[in-house]
């Protein structure tokens, strides 16, 4: 009998979930809340030691410390798309179109991140030069605001580097579960920008022209200056299967599909760098 | 705190309603799960209906979960590459083709990870897919790959190993590439629409008895979740 599955269960029909939504709250509360709806004092011992193991881990990393670094890459990445927005760049109807829709999930992210994090989160004006980013990462990127092809390029190795980002940091969430699913539901969205994004570029032709909707190698972005922020991803072995050894079609599963089938996380220390020349602190 | 929370945000209704439906109302059904969580059901037990059980809740059970509706995919890109929708261009050819090489590749991982606590192999029913309509395998494949996205989200909290949970989001992160990619196919800019996401911009989640009773539409042999309230 697994404990932990009838309080799953339990909460299922706990109505008072959005109060608990937000990790502010002292994990006593959450206890005292649920108490309201259950007679806890009449459940069995076990539960004292199911709870203090529910809401008594401590992560490696503080869950505040992993939603601020998200809402950083957040406000990086709303900032982003409301420059692109409202530059002079000569973007198509479609193309148009993705970026503002883009524009609006990342902004709808920033606005969650913030209302989780409440009081502990940090401001965007701590971010680049009192809140403004250089886009063009120190002048790699220096057209980013005027070739559709540079900013839809910065634009991809963002989304793919946000996808590892997230990915990374699942397991620091562990310990709350709401968290993890917020993380795990945003995580999801990035890859779809990612994609649509990747669309864009081989729809585009020229340098892009390649570019699938999955990341296929290593950096496949023909940039060289974004080499780091696909480090690992021509990675083949998956926990203890070698992807490649695996019947495919015909033949093994190949190197490409190997590596285009699974995304490879990066860690906090791992990203930061990557986003520090755009002005992420 | 767990998810079920978070979840019923966004589908309150849905999730209520089929969580009353086997545990009884309200908290009186708390016993009646008790005693569910006890089963000493293992992966690949048949019920009565002749189907297949995911098993007992464990990270094997979510990992057989993943790997039903891999198989699923699998089987039916397989179909899609092997006979092309009338008016495929090149390009949707060589990235469905790609795809079906993906869902392969997670098929085979799940099934040589799981070892000897694989599911069977699952046979299964395209009968309500027309594969020589663009429109159809399209909207097909946008169902598959939006349910993988929903059901994989649906369940990371449930997995109690670190390694599983990245090798989880290591797909999950793949199918909503994919999701986006078909979406945009069959309407363009729809890879990440309100009808799929949340008023925060992220993905809603489905729950396992949403996600299988869905999945077995499309399966001959069907795959219950007897440990997770659902039985085909």
């Amino acid at each position: 009998m697994n404990l932990f599955n009838i309080i799953e269960e339990i909460e299922k029909v706990d109505p008072e979930f959005t109060d608990r939504i937000s990790p502010r709250r002292a994990a006593i509360k959450n206890i005292t809340g649920f108490g309201s709806k259950v007679a806890i004092a009449a459940m069995p011992f076990a539960f004292a030691t199911l709870f203090k193991k529910a809401y008594g881990e401590t992560a490696t990393i503080p869950v505040n410390d992993v939603l601020n670094f998200a809402l950083k890459l957040e406000y990086l990445e709303a900032a982003f798309y409301n420059a692109g927005a409202a530059s002079a760049l000569s973007f198509s109807t479609l193309e148009k179109s993705y970026v503002t829709t883009i524009q609006g999930h990342e902004n709808a992210h920033v606005t969650f991140l913030k209302s989780v994090l409440g009081g502990a989160a940090v401001s965007q004006t701590s971010q680049g030069t009192a809140g403004i980013y250089d886009f063009t990462a120190g002048g790699t990127f220096s057209t980013v605001f005027t070739s559709v092809d540079t900013f839809f390029a910065v634009a991809q190795a963002l989304e793919d580097t946000g996808v590892r980002a997230y990915k990374g940091q699942a397991p620091n969430l562990m310990g709350n579960a709401v968290a993890l699913s917020a993380a795990l539901n945003i995580h999801s969205v990035e890859a779809r920008h990612a994609a649509a994004v990747r669309q864009l570029r081989r729809s585009r032709g020229g340098a892009g022209a390649t570019t699938k909707p999955w990341i296929t190698g290593a950096n496949d972005t023909g940039i060289t200056a974004v080499n780091g922020n696909y480090a690992g991803e021509d990675n083949v072995i998956q926990g203890p299967v070698t992807i490649t050894s695996l019947p495919g079609v015909g033949a093994n599963i190949s190197v490409n599909a190997a590596t285009q089938s699974f995304d490879e996380p990066l860690t906090m220390a791992q990203v930061l760098p990557l986003v520090t020349p755009f002005g992420v602190k | 705190m767990k998810t079920e929370t978070l979840l019923e945000r966004e589908s309150a209704s849905l999730g209520r309603r089929s969580f009353l439906r086997y545990a009884g109302a309200g908290l009186a059904g708390v016993g009646i799960l008790a005693a569910g969580a006890c089963k000493k059901d293992e992966p690949g037990d048949q019920y009565n209906s002749g189907a297949i059980d995911i098993g007992a809740q464990s990270d094997f059970a979510i990992l057989n979960y993943a790997y039903a509706l891999e198989q699923l995919e699998a089987a039916f890109y397989t179909q899609v590459a092997a006979n092309m929708y009338t008016g495929a261009t090149a390009d949707e050819v060589a990235l469905l083709t790609d795809i079906r090489d993906h869902e392969i590749a997670h098929r085979e991982f799940f099934k040589a990870a799981l070892g000897s606590k694989a599911l069977q192999a699952l046979t299964p029913d395209f009968t309500a897919v027309n594969f020589t309509s663009k429109a159809s395998v399209l909207a097909t494949a946008q169902a598959f790959e939006d349910l993988g996205v929903s059901a994989y989200n649906g369940v990371g909290y449930m997995i109690k190993s670190a390694d599983y949970l990245t090798l989880a989001g290591k797909i999950v992160s793949v199918e909503a590439r994919h999701a986006a990619y078909i979406r945009n196919l069959l309407n363009p800019g729809s890879f990440a629409d309100s009808t799929i996401l949340d008023g925060f911009g992220m993905d809603k989640v489905s729950t396992i008895p949403v996600v299988l009773k869905t999945a077995n539409t499309f399966l001959k042999t069907k795959v219950s979740a007897s440990a997770y309230g659902y039985t085909a």
